[in-house]
């Protein structure tokens, strides 16, 4: 065909018809990669969290119950204000199965106070917490010293920059990745930098110690023993120690990721039927244009084309159209999904975390090569269906 | 020369007891070159059945057709169209427009599908002979009947074929055109030695005709 650049030609002089073909292409692309990013975004969150929080039982204050929902605070990753005394600690230890407990202990920044949005902050105690630490240590490795803090993500101070909170000056050493949960605008600190902090907020009023004088913490993380139960040790904590609720984050997680992975089933059950769904509408348009076309062709047979020559014509046609539309697709569909992440995050109130770029290329690219896929089956089955019929026959019809 | 041995066109349908019939039946058929070869019929006769057997379009039921030594359903499919692209010119009964192609466009496209560089100004030289150069940039779709169909009759003749194969190809031109053509395609065998067809129920072509033959229900005889 070479010279005569008819299938460019067929498509750029026939703009209506070229266009509705591409726009049922993107169609099909852009659900499918908008969809898949949505799913994988959520499945990353997901696992991202459950190995910041990878702790077996998360001991609370009783009362924590109705100020957060525990969903929410694993989930999200948001913490609320609520305290119990230290000595909880050593009863946790002190428990059989547990292996580590790490306290944390949770206060919230003003509104103006050093932040456009409001943070957590959080004491961890280097020494024992297997939970932020690791995550910490990606980016800074020396431990956090006094009025030391790493920032998630999204809290705008940086590396290097000096953080206000209370009226007390922190140093800012590091900058931690993603998570897609609340913990994006938390401010970590250590324990000793915790209590300043918590006495700088009580002379501004806005502190529940418990007694004066004792030290306080938000919360226990545990991990139990390998052969530990994390089921009975997580009812002996709920039996032995007052006015603590003990509970099990990884069911909790599991029972989230199997609702998920439901969610994700959905999502690709749907997807396939998406798929199949345009399949069959692409199959159908690209035979129809073939068919009402069909003179055409026999024309182009007439002129000396070959059976295999016109296969390759509608061929061109048709992946020139897939490939437009996969890309506009693709290019619509990231539009549709990547400036809203927040949105989307806050609407669905689950872990989400945009997949990796070399994910999503892999992502883009395949949607892109399936599309390509469909358009040229449907070429090729069309071009089929044609050349079963001798040129002559269909040059006879209405002449 | 283009030879038709016996061909035949058998169709599936119901008429009387039998269930099929015989578009063309047993015709042999010799065109030689600096010969014009008239066919006139009824309506439904087998005309454009035997042409397009004739063109390497419609696979015969039976029989052969022969160009030269070449015997044309033999060949595998992108050798006879090859074939067809380089020795044969055809002017089909009806529409034959390529649309989204302007009329010069048309004209060129078999050379350059049979990967010439394209003459344009032969194929200028065949629109002005046919009295339609001025519409070389006009869409099909703005023509009318007979500029589309001596659009057409140019297109097979750019190509300088050795066979040319018209039908009907004066259907819907006027007096003035229909001699036109005719004296054209009589000198293209005249004067260049192609082998010329004219399927045509024109009385008026009749004398244009080397040799002329009448098909009736699919059989052909000479006038
Ligand atoms: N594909 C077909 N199936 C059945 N009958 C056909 C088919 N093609 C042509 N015919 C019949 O063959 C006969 C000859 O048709 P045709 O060659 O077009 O005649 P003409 O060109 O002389 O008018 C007609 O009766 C027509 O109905
Ligand atoms: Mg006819």
């Amino acid at each position: 065909m070479g010279r005569a650049h008819l299938p460019v030609k067929n498509l750029l002089r026939k703009p209506g018809r070229t266009a509705a073909l591409v726009l049922l292409t993107a169609l099909l692309a852009a659900s499918v990669f908008g969809g898949s990013v949505v799913v994988g975004s959520l499945r990353r969150g997901l696992e991202s969290l459950e190995a910041r929080l990878g702790a077996d039982i998360i001991v609370m204050p009783a009362e924590a119950e109705s100020k957060v929902s525990f969903k929410n605070l694993l989930l999200q990753g948001t913490t609320g204000a609520f305290y119990m005394d230290a000595s909880v600690l050593d009863a946790v230890r002190g428990a059989q199965g547990v292996e580590i407990a790490a306290p944390q202990t949770f206060l919230a920044s003003l509104k103006a106070d050093c932040c456009a949005i409001k943070v957590q902050i959080i004491g961890i105690d280097p020494g024992a917490d297997f939970t932020v630490k690791p995550w910490i240590e990606e980016s800074y490795s020396r431990g956090l010293g006094d009025m030391e803090v790493a920032v998630g993500c999204k809290v705008t101070a940086g590396v290097g920059e000096t953080l206000k909170i209370y009226e007390q000056y922190t140093h800012v050493v590091a900058k931690l990745a993603e998570t897609g949960t609340g913990l994006d605008t938390a401010v970590y600190c250590n324990m000793d930098t915790m209590k300043k902090l918590l006495a700088a907020a009580e002379a501004k009023g806005v502190t529940h110690r418990l007694t004066s004088g004792s030290d306080v913490i938000s919360a226990v993380y545990v991990k139990v023993k390998d052969g530990a139960d994390p089921a009975q040790v997580n009812n002996w904590l709920n039996g032995h120690i007052r006015k603590v609720t003990a509970v099990r984050a990884r069911s909790m997680f599991t029972d989230v990721s199997d609702s998920l992975s439901g969610i994700a089933r959905a999502a690709r059950v749907l997807i396939g039927a998406v798929w199949a769904l345009a399949l069959v509408i692409l199959l159908v348009a690209f035979a129809m244009m073939i068919r009402e076309r069909r003179r055409e062709f026999a024309v182009l047979r007439l002129l000396g084309v070959s059976r295999r020559g016109l296969r390759d014509e509608i061929l061109a046609e048709t992946a020139l159209c897939g490939l437009a539309g996969a890309l506009i697709g693709v290019g619509v569909a990231a539009l549709g999904v990547f400036p809203f992440t927040t949105l989307i995050e806050t609407q669905i109130g689950l872990p989400y975390l945009t997949p990796a770029p070399g994910t999503l290329l892999t992502l883009a690219g395949g949607t892109v090569l399936a599309t390509l896929a469909v358009g040229l089956l449907a070429g090729a089955w069309a071009a089929a269906r044609l050349s079963r019929t001798d040129p002559g026959a269909t040059l006879r019809e209405g002449a | 020369m283009l030879r038709a041995e016996d061909i035949s066109m058998r169709y599936f349908r119901k008429t009387g007891q039998a269930n099929h019939f015989y578009a063309v039946k047993g015709v042999s058929l010799a065109l030689c070159p600096g010969e014009v070869t008239i066919l006139t019929g009824r309506s439904g006769s087998g005309k454009t059945t035997l042409l397009h057997m004739l063109a390497g379009l419609l696979t015969p039921t039976g029989g052969r057709v022969l160009l030269d030594d070449t015997d044309l359903y033999a060949l595998p499919d992108t050798e006879l169209s090859r074939l067809r692209g380089a020795k044969f010119g055809v002017i089909p009964q009806g529409r034959s427009a390529v649309d989204t192609l302007t009329v010069l466009e048309n004209v060129l496209l078999p050379g350059q599908l049979r990967g010439e560089r394209g003459d344009a100004e032969g194929a200028l030289r065949w629109l002005d002979a046919l009295g339609i150069a001025h519409l070389k940039d006009a869409r099909p779709a703005e023509l009318s009947g007979g500029e589309l169909r001596r659009m057409a009759i140019a297109r097979a003749l750019a190509g300088n074929p050795e066979v040319i194969l018209a039908d009907e190809p004066t259907g819907d031109l006027d007096d003035e055109n229909t001699e036109a053509v005719l004296t054209l395609l009589r000198r293209r065998a005249a004067e260049a030695g192609k082998a010329v067809l004219l399927v045509t129920h024109d009385s008026e072509a009749l004398p244009y005709g080397t040799r002329v033959y009448r098909m009736e229900c699919g059989a052909l005889s000479a006038l």
